[in-house]
């Protein structure tokens, strides 16, 4: 059907158009901005209703409720987002988030980027706590998370046993080639800020007799790193091992 | 001008009732029924708030689905048969036939919402039964002037409908997208941030359909009168605004 040029619209109509457009525009405007309310977060659906409300598309479900748990409380208005949310009911999420699509990253992501940042030491220690229990069901592909958790555990909870906890689970655990050296040897380093200077030398020494170490630099400034552990372990040793040493 | 709309008002009702509507509305409200007394039965707690907010829920978009797909497909058959181009050689203004198409629609969608708002006074406080139904009304009211825009832009019903549906979901999720759109986390970047001005701007030409018709009202009693006003000032607005759409795209149409 071939169409009339624009004059063949009357003039009343046309103004008509723009008119209620306009008004449409305005009363948009003036139409006051969506908020959401951070105490009112809903229990998560089950993993059943989520199935079936999304035609069993579990994937792109999952990925729906993690932006609805970021739009929950990243929104104008709420002042402190996430130290208003039930972390119990937020762990919950996050969970179903990993039970409907095992290979996502981003519900960790959320956990210990967003939700460990708030200023409540046992709130954050939930969310860590989610990351270390999360790690082991994939520990080559979420050791990352677990590795900032123990990052977070070290300077922000200053909890050097924790940290270490899950330092020692990714060097166990995580083992697969596209895990870093670096994330092998948290362990070395959260011993030595402990003051287990012994501990850290024999670990750092196995680290570098196993040959599993194949960049130079970085064996180099492990050995480096081994030669002034041993230094500091025969300083603060009993005086007649000083004596034997030297 | 008045009389021929009415006159093409009175035989568009004439035509629902001849396309056995009735009963697919029946049939409807049924099968609703029907699912909401299985959920009760298997509820363990809150079963007569789950059946109503299952009513609730199942009703408001099944009743924008049958509307609108009669509107469609009554409007793609009188073009087809060529029923338009008898109707405008009765030296029948175009404004008129639109007026008049809607304003019948308008008539059925009345009788839509009353049906579906009898079957919920059984289970919901009365005053918060004609509220959600007076809201209901306004949605069907600019659903049905969307789907007359649609069908005399595409003429086909595949395009059309695809379009009223698209354009009913992206109006009840408008605001849950605005929230997303606007998170902090994302406000960096060029990219994030056409986006969300784009999300601005689209939502200023929606009706925010997520403030209508609330199931909330009937299960928590919570609904206010005074929630109906701005509903009804934008029904209005919309409604002109899609009438306006309609005739332009009628006046440009070469029959």
């Amino acid at each position: 059907m071939a169409e009339r040029s624009l004059n063949a619209v009357p003039r009343p109509v046309l103004a008509m158009l723009v008119l209620t457009l306009a008004v449409q525009i305005f009363w948009g405007l003036r139409a006051p901005q969506p908020q959401a309310n951070a105490q009112a977060l809903p229990a998560v659906p089950s993993y059943e209703t989520v199935a079936v409300a999304s035609f069993a598309e579990i994937i792109p479900a999952s990925q729906l409720l993690a932006l609805y748990l970021q739009a929950f409380d990243n929104q104008p208005g709420i002042s402190i987002p996430f130290r208003d949310l039930d972390y119990k009911a937020v762990t919950h999420w996050l969970e179903r988030m990993l039970e409907l699509d095992p290979k996502a990253q981003y519900p960790l992501l959320m956990a210990t980027h967003l939700y460990a940042q708030v200023p409540d030491a046992n709130k954050q220690r939930q969310m860590l706590d989610f990351a270390y229990r999360q790690f082991f069901a994939a520990p080559n592909q979420r050791w990352s998370w677990l590795a900032h958790a123990a990052i977070v555990a070290k300077h922000q909870l200053h909890d050097l046993p924790l940290a270490l906890k899950y330092a020692q689970a990714i060097a166990k655990y995580a083992t697969g080639t596209e895990v870093p050296h670096w994330a092998q040897q948290m362990p070395i380093f959260i011993l030595e800020d402990m003051g287990e200077t012994e501990s850290a030398k024999i670990l750092l020494g196995g680290l570098l007799a196993n040959n599993t170490l194949t960049d130079s630099h970085e064996i180099i400034f492990l050995t480096e790193r081994l030669n002034a552990l041993e230094t500091h372990f025969v300083e603060n040793s009993s005086p007649p091992l000083r004596k034997q040493h030297f | 001008m008045s009389r021929a709309i009415f006159t093409i008002a009175y035989f568009t009702f004439l035509e629902a009732a001849r396309a056995r509507l009735t009963r697919l509305v029946l049939l409807v409200l049924l099968v609703a029924f029907a699912g909401s007394v299985f959920l009760q039965a298997i509820a363990i707690a809150d079963s007569q708030r789950i059946q109503t907010a299952f009513l609730a829920a199942m009703l408001r978009p099944a009743g924008i689905f049958v509307l609108s797909l009669f509107i469609i497909s009554s409007l793609s058959r009188e073009f087809n048969e060529k029923g338009l181009e008898l109707i405008l050689s009765l030296d029948i203004p175009r404004a008129s036939y639109v007026l008049g198409k809607l304003l019948g629609f308008m008539g059925i969608g009345l009788l839509l919402a009353a049906a579906i708002a009898l079957l919920l006074f059984a289970f919901a406080p009365a005053g918060q039964v004609a509220m959600w139904s007076i809201s209901l009304l306004c949605e069907l009211w600019i659903m049905t002037a969307l789907s007359l825009f649609c069908i005399f832009t595409f003429s086909q019903i595949m395009p059309a409908m695809s379009m009223v549906l698209g354009f009913y979901l992206l109006a009840r999720s408008i605001s849950a997208i605005l929230l997303i759109g606007h998170t902090p986390l994302n406000a960096d970047g060029v990219a994030q941030q056409f986006m969300v001005h784009a999300i601005d701007t689209i939502a200023l030409l929606l009706p925010r359909l997520d403030a209508f018709t609330q199931t909330a009202w009937l299960v928590n009693s919570s609904g206010h009168w005074d929630q109906l006003g701005p509903i009804a000032l934008q029904t209005l607005i919309y409604l002109a605004l899609l009438v306006a759409g309609a005739l332009f795209d009628l006046s440009r149409k070469n029959l």
